[in-house]
């Protein structure tokens, strides 16, 4: 449990990525099974406890502190968990006594003169917790708070809280595993449905002594395939007629797998691009996924699944879940209100109803289609759509052209030139290779991204704040507005944050200007002169705009980034607020309303 | 006679009518006793300054030779007789040279402790419990979740840093006067052998302590250090200048920091710091309350930091307890600030 509560300890506090895949792979590499494999699980989020609830933590604390003490305790540190670590009482040979903060000088003697019994392995804590009924959880719960030190009673308790928020993704700590073994993440993410904690053949295999771990999942997660983004400079080496375009949807990448199990029952999922199971997000896309009536119709003659038509059941769909409604697809704030839901509820699904509308296809039941080229896997969707014959699955359409400029006037004009109503949602081109393979990851002049060309406002500086890890001494985080009030009274109101888009030479000059232009400072926050005539004006692009209560504004940026400086600029000449909310008004850049309401 | 006759808060510092001097005076004063060299202590401009010969050598070194008008160094152990009342010096363990201030009034004795802690520290003399009727305490990590923990487990953390790290630099923010040595002094008691580099504002400290037998191996300036031998090695610096302009000079650095401050998690984590470590100069929690129930004194008196939550403890074990308010201390990372202008570009 030390261990794995360093590791966590580490990795809450380090901002790179490739650092934190480096302590996750160093733990893997330093610590045995079963451990190790729980560690992962615990990462992944494959853990969770029915009777560890976090009332327990607070009853427990509260029999064994002086609530004053607490109080102020808990007020300082600004966190349940981390107080209740903090402050737990070290264990004394009497029972503690309640509503006393005292017992410590004791106890300090004790610990240096007895040696403390061994604290649990990370195992011993997930296996318990697992199978531990709700009247055993204190008393088990207070004893291994006693028997381990505050970084490890922190990590139990977060362990135990589920809320680990230490910004690690599955994805993450997947990877991590894999370099364990010089494996590249898509492999570990491919067998991973068919995996269960502690894992031990996957770090078998992982670590030469093992067989690679079968998937025996039937509806397992293919890894994905992305694109580039295409610069001007690409098309001079590219030819039209080796190119498939379609428009860019503005929505979640998403995979729909499908097969039978042992039992010959179907099995579907949704996988999100990263290979998260989101199938409990949209149970109002599973029956369209079903080839229900394909299938029954069959069945009935034979009243058992038959042989020859257990393969039908298996396909792998590559899409884009989008709205739809009344035939037309919704912007991506609208989809929005889709995501990240715990629960489902059935207003939701009928005033958000889900869409699939298919790219590719990777499986059809026959064979795995991956290493075909797209326009044999393209033929195939066509068909498959066809058979599926379901009004929430659609085929992704191709967007006819001969030279780059037709495709660079379609992408101006979507409406035009076939997205027609649904040009809201468009974001821009897909190009795609005619022979390209399925290859997971971003392999090279495959697939190419082409986007609409951002929006952009002038917006002044107002506030700068420190980054992290290389940028740790620049002020690499920008808050920037726009004027707002009458010409005589002309204010700025705060419109978003932007941390990316400046080359490291604009990084410099931006830094040193902040440092040299400082009025206040909150913090690690610096706010930076900003008046009419005195002050730097930044080019800011966008993707969308949103109506947000949430902001002083009132609207709130999609993706936003530092396109260009302006130090030609004073700021009395940089946008105003109305410019924004005249954007709103554009149907291709929001859905105001919709996404206000909620 | 009563305590508080012996010794009476006032703007200027704890004030010895009887004896005629001021203990850490934050205003230029006649006479000042001082515990230890930290800047919110020991001020320049007193008219005559009682201290350790450490705490004096430290004063020159900030303020210059003419710090004070005139100057008397004294050992641990020693008794002084000023006016009505006898001054003791006891060690504080807090830095090198610190002290607790036992003065004593026919028969009532009140200890000023200054900064201290109960914890072992390689670089200075270790806190001695002096027996008293009112103890005056610093409350600087007077809270039950300031528990530090043994510092030396802190610094194998930033070992196994640095060899999990070893293209990375590892700078170490910590307190100029005290901690910084304290932290090379565990370096070198882990067994790292490597030289260690220092920010331009350490090194005349770092000397002084070395120059008074205390074995901190080799320390370089990291001034002129080409960035990519920097890879691997350990720097210190003042706190502050760990999130300067100054960090660019290093390869990705890894920004450790030493206080007791980093126990709380959103501290550290405001400061931007990446490797936290619990390392402090004061006494935590336990060593707080142990060393009041120690000196046996029934009634403490509390200066700096959280003092409501000490306070009341000290009520729930029957001794009376009171704060004093005193204003112009620093906490543990504040106080010694302005060495990171000065070396800013060190």
């Amino acid at each position: 449990m030390n261990r794995f509560a360093e590791l966590l300890d580490r990795l809450a506090y380090e901002p790179g990525r490739n650092n934190k895949l480096r302590l996750i792979t160093n733990y893997f590499r330093v610590v045995e099974d079963p451990d190790r494999g729980y560690a992962l699980a615990a990462l992944t989020g494959a853990l969770s406890f029915k009777h560890a609830k976090p009332g327990l933590i607070r009853d427990l604390i509260a029999e064994r502190t002086d609530p004053t003490l607490f109080a102020l305790s808990y007020d300082y540190v600004g966190d349940l968990s981390e107080t209740v670590a903090l402050m737990w009482p070290k264990a004394t040979q009497s029972p503690p006594s309640p509503a006393c903060g005292g017992g410590e000088e004791s106890a300090r003697h004790q610990s240096r003169l007895h040696n403390n019994p061994p604290p649990p392995t990370l195992s011993e804590v997930v296996t318990t917790l697992r199978t531990l009924g709700k009247t055993g959880m204190p008393q088990q719960l207070s004893r291994w708070l006693d028997d381990l030190d505050e970084t490890g009673r922190w990590a139990l308790l977060k362990l135990v809280t589920g809320a680990m928020r230490i910004g690690i993704s599955a994805r993450l700590a997947k990877t991590a595993a894999a370099a364990l073994g010089g494996k590249d993440a898509h492999e570990v993410e491919l067998i991973w449905p068919g995996l269960t904690p502690p894992y031990l053949d996957l770090f078998a295999w992982l670590e030469g002594r093992g067989e690679k771990p079968v998937n025996l999942d039937p509806a397992p997660f293919r890894p994905v395939m992305l694109a580039h983004a295409i610069e001007d400079t690409d098309f001079a080496n590219l030819n039209p007629a080796d190119y498939i375009a379609e428009w860019k949807w503005d929505g979640i990448r998403v995979q729909a797998s499908s097969g039978r199990d042992a039992e010959g029952h179907v099995v579907t999922r949704l996988y999100s691009r990263s290979g998260e199971d989101i199938t409990k997000s949209f149970p109002d896309l599973l029956p369209s996924l079903h080839l229900q009536d394909f299938l029954d119709s069959k069945l009935d003659d034979s009243r058992k699944p038959l042989h020859t038509f257990r393969h039908q059941a298996s396909f792998a769909i590559d899409g884009e879940l989008l709205v739809v409604r009344e035939g037309r697809v919704q912007s991506f704030n609208v989809l929005q209100q889709r995501l990240n839901r715990k629960a489902v509820s059935p207003k939701l699904l009928k005033e958000y109803p889900i869409h699939l509308r298919a790219y590719d296809l990777l499986d059809d039941g026959e064979i795995d289609l991956r290493d075909l080229t797209f326009a044999e896997r393209r033929e195939r969707l066509t068909v498959f759509v066809a058979r599926l014959d379901d009004p929430r699955v659609d085929l992704s359409p191709m967007i006819a052209f001969d030279s780059w400029e037709t495709l660079a006037a379609a992408r101006r004009d979507p409406a035009s030139a076939g997205a027609g109503e649904d040009s809201g949602a468009v974001e821009g081109v897909m190009l795609k290779r005619r022979d390209a393979l399925y290859l997971p990851g971003r392999p090279k002049g495959q697939w190419w991204k082409w986007k609409r060309d951002p929006h952009v406002i002038d917006a002044v500086l107002m506030y700068a704040q420190r980054g992290h890890g290389k940028r740790s001494s620049y002020y690499s985080d920008y808050t920037f507005g726009v004027w707002t009030g009458t010409e005589d009274d002309a204010q700025l109101v705060p419109v978003g944050k932007a941390y990316f888009g400046f080359t490291d030479e604009e990084l410099l000059q931006i830094d040193r200007f902040v440092r040299r232009n400082t009025t206040e400072k909150f913090g690690p926050v610096r706010e930076v002169v900003h008046e009419p005539d005195q002050g730097l004006v930044l080019e800011v692009a966008f993707e969308g705009l949103q109506r947000s209560s949430r902001h002083k504004s009132g609207v709130a940026m999609r993706f936003p980034r530092i396109s260009r400086l302006r130090w030609d600029k004073p700021p009395r000449e940089a946008d105003r607020l109305e410019t924004l909310e005249q954007l709103l008004k554009d149907p291709a850049l929001s859905e105001a309303s919709e996404s206000g309401s909620d | 006679m009563r305590p508080q006759d012996i010794l009476t808060p006032q703007p200027a510092g704890l004030c010895c009518k009887v004896g005629g001097f001021h203990i850490d005076p934050v205003r230029p004063v006649e006479r000042a006793v001082i515990t230890h060299g930290h800047s919110d202590h020991a001020r320049a401009g007193h008219g005559a300054v009682l201290a350790t010969r450490e705490t004096l050598d430290m004063m020159r070194l900030r303020y210059g030779d003419n710090f004070a008008r005139s100057t008397q160094a004294i050992a641990y152990g020693e008794e002084l007789r000023l006016g009505d009342v006898t001054v003791k010096f006891h060690p504080a363990g807090h830095v090198l040279g610190s002290a607790q201030i036992a003065v004593t009034c026919e028969n009532t004795r009140v200890v000023a402790s200054g900064d201290y802690k109960d914890a072992p520290d390689p670089t200075c003399a270790p806190f001695e419990v002096v027996p008293c009727d009112v103890f005056i305490t610093e409350a600087t990590f007077g809270l039950p979740v300031f528990r530090h923990g043994d510092a030396a487990d802190q610094v194998k953390k930033l070992l196994a840093s640095v060899t999990l790290f070893p293209e990375r630099a590892h700078l170490v923010g910590a307190y100029s006067l005290g901690k910084a040595q304290r932290v090379i002094a565990l370096l070198r008691a882990a067994g790292y052998d490597a030289p260690i580099y220092l920010h331009g504002a350490m090194e005349k400290i770092t000397n002084y302590y070395q120059s008074r037998g205390i074995d901190l191996g080799e320390v370089r300036p990291v001034k002129g250090m080409k960035k990519a031998d920097l890879a691997g090695t350990v720097t210190l610096a003042p706190p502050s200048a760990t999130s300067d302009v100054w960090t660019r000079r290093f390869p990705d650095p890894v920004t450790a920091f030493a206080s007791g401050w980093m126990r709380v998690r959103a501290r550290a984590r405001q400061g931007g710091v990446e490797l936290p470590l619990v390392i402090s100069d004061h006494a935590d929690w336990d060593g707080l309350t142990a060393t009041i129930r120690a000196t046996g004194a029934g009634e403490i008196w509390v200066t700096h930091g959280e003092g409501d939550a000490l306070v009341h403890w000290c009520k729930t074990q029957g001794l009376a307890a009171r704060p004093l308010a005193l204003v112009g201390y620093g906490d543990e990372d504040s106080g010694e600030d302005e060495t990171a202008d000065e070396g800013g570009d060190a």
